[in-house]
């Protein structure tokens, strides 16, 4: 006998703790200022000075060249990743284990590190056909990993239902199984296309400018040009444009995550004699993600006649890294502790704008906060110019929605009754606080931080832009080497970023395999 | 509320159990509670008994102290918990609390559970535990288990082991056995209100199942629309009901207009004994199913049968009165069924009541 459960006033308008709405709307705030800093300057700059600022042909070769990449590289990734994960969850394909490690490990190569492995190999990567290769090659997993967690996780009971109600195989792909997978699809599309926006290093070595180049470039040369500023603009409209778009497509969409992991497993199509075809397609795709790459980053290591060991710049260089990663990572996850806790406990209009604004600030491209940030500190505020804090500043703007998945993640998971509970028991808030909340979320707070150390430790162009002078790490050593064609010296650079992300990534990897708390 | 002032109020009122006086509570411009009162005898048992939406969880929770009343008074243990000289946090207020589902902490074991609520040096004391597990009807062995690791009926005996744990003055039981199925419930009830019983703990239980409030409780407070319409114990509650909505919330009731005369009613099933005072003349009169007889011969109203609900140990007999006179449903035991369409003659056991409304 099933009741309908009566929590009568469910609907109870709970008020915000002022206090913690503080909390919130500053971080929120925060994250905010570069993007304001841009609007307002192009708006300030007004219509004639834009168009003179952008009706230029070489203007008109960005544009180009920007959308066909995002256009060409989010086909390309949603076909990849869907494909290889569909062939990896649903079909007979041996080996599924290690297909799924080897399809999400590109994501551990950054894509400059990527783009350095081939073009140290052929110049024939230059221009648009290669910038597409790498890129693909490089965010593909961003599509893989959502389509497959949903693979895993749709109850096969949905099609056994549409077999039933008459629906062939083909039908019920397209009727039941593709429906559920739109939002993972579209959500890592979108991440694509925000990915190839802010696209830097890989672009760059491969000398196919787009915007984000473009900026680089125009700010090294004049320094805090309008022109650059107005170049942020665009590409700000862009990141816009991007959003509004995935946001129309997948529309109120929600796909109910069911239950937590009891679900039975669906039977496995059978690939039969197609098995051969799909593990060579498979083979070829880890070759050109994670072999070239990391082949020959080994032979620059081992035989490159300029490798060299300057074991204290290493040294140095690396602990900058790490520090730089660890307090970027404790930062960022503190202040998205009140945006994550006020939008779970307390889900309302308000909340939804604070979560959503911080959503919006961390996908805008690194060097559109960079150049936002130094011309605001330059202009206003120069004692915090060229200072570690500015760049740590960036580094939470950029990667606090990381964070705040995982904190929104494991805080959903501590239903308000706990509270109650622990607080009928005797606890008051801060006790309850101590022994029930923190013991519930730490491994997502953990989760967090991984992921924000992750992004840090290979960040490239805020770092380029923000660093104090003298202030190097893995990733501007690597870069600034490779560039100069050392690729020889570059390749410990790279190798040692691997190393430092790799006990994070474990961690990362740890959380993910080990079962869910029960809610 | 400093510490000082509520010491203050700790002598000022009787030593109920609970004592809820003129409560009200809106949220927005809708009231949910409308001055509310309602007093619990220690150690009683008192079922809130309503619809979803009566507003019963919010009384529920204004009593523990995760809502303020907008008015009005709780005192639990002749203490003053919230009112206008101030509000008591849920956490001093000495209460159980469990909740529907029963709200385990996933990463506590269930003994570090039970003594989430014990103070500090006691929570490592083991026999405290096994004591506490036992007075719920649980084999000590399952201290060292995780909450996961039980059936919903276990959580919720952990669950009140856990509320019983600090020797709270009050009891609050939020449809706690609801997410159950029917054969845990059954248990799970027993256990439940056994371990409440030999603790002597003051109780409220909120539930919108009647049969769980007339088994279980001392008292039932029927509420409806932010009211309570009615309280008293099981039986009278049974017997006289207030009015008929109540009559058909607590249990199954068929409607008949009437003429009193002189605690007589008169209507389709003859001349009925009316309980309790009645003035004469027009009425609508409620009589329980369960009264209804059907008789073979002798006196009674001819009916037929036109349907039949079976439920095993009784059924519930639709039968069509003769000549334009109504339809009648009767309760008759599972093993002595009329059949569909047979004529049979009526007889009513019993007082009536006359419905107030």
């Amino acid at each position: 006998m099933s009741r309908v459960r009566s929590r009568a006033p469910a609907t109870r308008r709970r008020p915000y703790p002022p206090a913690r709405l503080a909390a919130a709307a500053a971080v929120a705030a925060l994250t905010l200022v570069p993007l304001f800093h841009v609007l307002g300057f192009v708006v300030a700059e007004g219509p004639e000075q834009a168009a003179d600022l952008l009706l230029r042909p070489r203007v008109g070769e960005l544009l180009r060249n920007t959308t066909g990449l995002v256009i060409a590289g989010c086909t390309a990734c949603a076909v990849i990743g869907a494909g290889a994960a569909w062939l990896v969850e649903r079909t007979t394909l041996p080996g599924r284990r290690v297909w799924t490690v080897l399809m999400a490990a590109p994501l551990a190569v950054p894509a400059f590190v990527n783009s350095y492995g081939w073009v140290s190999v052929t110049a024939a990567v230059e221009g648009f056909g290669g910038a597409l290769l790498i890129t693909t090659m490089s965010y593909f997993p961003l599509v893989f990993l959502p389509v497959a967690a949903v693979l895993r996780g749709i109850d096969p009971a949905f099609e056994d239902m549409s077999r039933a109600l008459g629906n062939g195989p083909w039908s019920t792909f397209f009727r039941v199984v593709l429906p559920q997978l739109r939002p993972a699809l579209l959500g890592g599309v979108l991440l694509v296309g925000l990915h190839l926006l802010a696209e830097f290093g890989a672009l760059q070595a491969l000398r196919f400018p787009t915007f984000t180049t473009a900026i680089y470039e125009q700010f090294e040369s004049t320094f805090n040009g309008p022109a650059s500023m107005m170049l942020a603009g665009v590409l700000v409209l862009g990141c816009l444009l991007l959003l509004m778009g995935e946001l129309r497509l997948a529309g109120r969409v929600r796909v109910a995550r069911l239950g937590s992991g009891a679900a039975r497993t669906a039977a496995p199509h059978r690939l039969g004699s197609l098995t051969p075809l799909a593990l060579t397609g498979m083979a070829a795709l880890a070759v050109l993600a994670l072999g070239v790459p990391l082949g020959s980053l080994a032979r620059w290591l081992a035989v490159g006649s300029s490798t060299a060991f300057p074991v204290v710049a290493l040294l140095t260089t690396t602990l900058t890294s790490i520090g730089l990663g660890v307090a970027a990572a404790v930062a960022t996850t503190l202040l998205a502790v009140p945006v994550a806790w006020l939008s779970v406990r307390h889900p309302g209009r308000v909340s939804r704008l604070l979560e959503r604004s911080t959503y919006f600030a961390g996908s805008l491209p690194g060097i559109v906060v960079a150049l936002a940030l130094v011309t605001l500190t330059v202009g206003y505020l120069p004692a915090l110019y060229q200072t570690t804090a500015l760049l740590v500043a960036a580094y939470a703007v950029l990667f606090m929605p990381r964070a705040m998945v995982s904190l929104r993640a494991a805080l959903a998971q501590v239903p308000p009754e706990l509270d109650d509970s622990a607080r009928a028991l005797g606890a008051g808030p801060s006790a309850v606080m101590v022994r029930v909340t923190l013991p519930l979320i730490a491994r997502g707070l953990g989760a967090g931080t991984a992921l924000v150390f992750l992004a840090v430790v290979t960040e490239l162009t805020a770092t380029l832009l923000l660093a104090p002078i003298g202030t190097a790490t893995l990733a501007t050593e690597f870069w600034s080497n490779s560039y100069s064609l050392a690729y020889g010296a570059a390749a410990p650079y790279a190798l040692l970023m691997i190393l430092i992300s790799a006990p994070a990534a474990w961690l990362l990897t740890r959380e993910s395999r080990s079962e869910r708390l029960p809610a | 509320m400093t510490r000082t002032s509520v010491r203050l109020h700790d002598r000022a009122v009787a030593a109920d159990g609970l004592r809820v006086t003129s409560v009200s509570k809106s949220y927005g411009p809708t009231p949910v509670l409308r001055s509310v009162d309602l007093t619990v005898a220690a150690g009683a048992l008192t079922a809130v008994l309503g619809r979803s939406g009566c507003g019963k969880t919010t009384l529920l929770r204004l009593i523990a102290g995760f809502d303020r009343p907008d008015s009005g008074t709780v005192t639990i243990d002749g203490r003053e918990v919230a009112g206008p000289r101030g509000i008591l946090p849920p956490e001093e207020r000495r209460i159980g609390y469990v909740t529907q589902e029963g709200n385990l902490f996933p990463h506590l074991s269930v003994a570090a559970n039970v003594a989430f609520g014990l103070p500090r040096r006691e929570r490592r004391a083991e026999h405290r535990v096994a004591e506490l597990l036992e007075l719920v009807g649980l084999d000590a062995g399952f201290a060292r288990r995780r909450p996961a690791e039980l059936s919903g009926g276990q959580q919720q005996r952990v669950a009140l082991a856990r509320a019983l744990a600090p020797a709270p003055g009050i009891v609050l039981l939020d449809e706690p056995f609801s997410s159950l199925d029917a054969e845990l419930r059954e248990s799970t009830r027993r256990a439940v209100v056994a371990a409440l019983a030999a603790t002597g703990t003051t109780t409220v239980l909120v539930t919108h199942d009647q049969s769980e409030a007339l088994s279980l409780a001392t008292r039932i407070a029927v509420m409806r629309d932010g009211y309570i319409v009615q309280e008293a114990s099981p039986v009278e509650l049974y017997q006289h009901p207030v009015d008929r909505g109540v009559a058909a919330f607590v249990c199954a009731v068929v409607v008949l207009p009437a003429v009193v005369r002189g605690r007589i009613a008169v209507c389709a099933l003859g001349e009925l004994p009316v309980a309790g005072p009645a003035t004469d003349g027009p009425a609508a009169v409620l009589v329980r199913p369960e009264q209804v007889v059907l008789t073979g011969s002798g006196d009674g109203v001819p009916a037929h049968v036109v349907d039949i609900e079976f439920y095993g140990h009784d059924a519930l007999v639709r039968l069509a009165l003769r000549g334009a006179n109504g339809e009648i449903t009767a309760r008759c035991p599972g093993h002595i069924l009329p059949t569909i369409g047979e004529w049979v003659l009526l007889a009513v056991q019993g007082p009536v009541t006359i419905d107030a409304a």
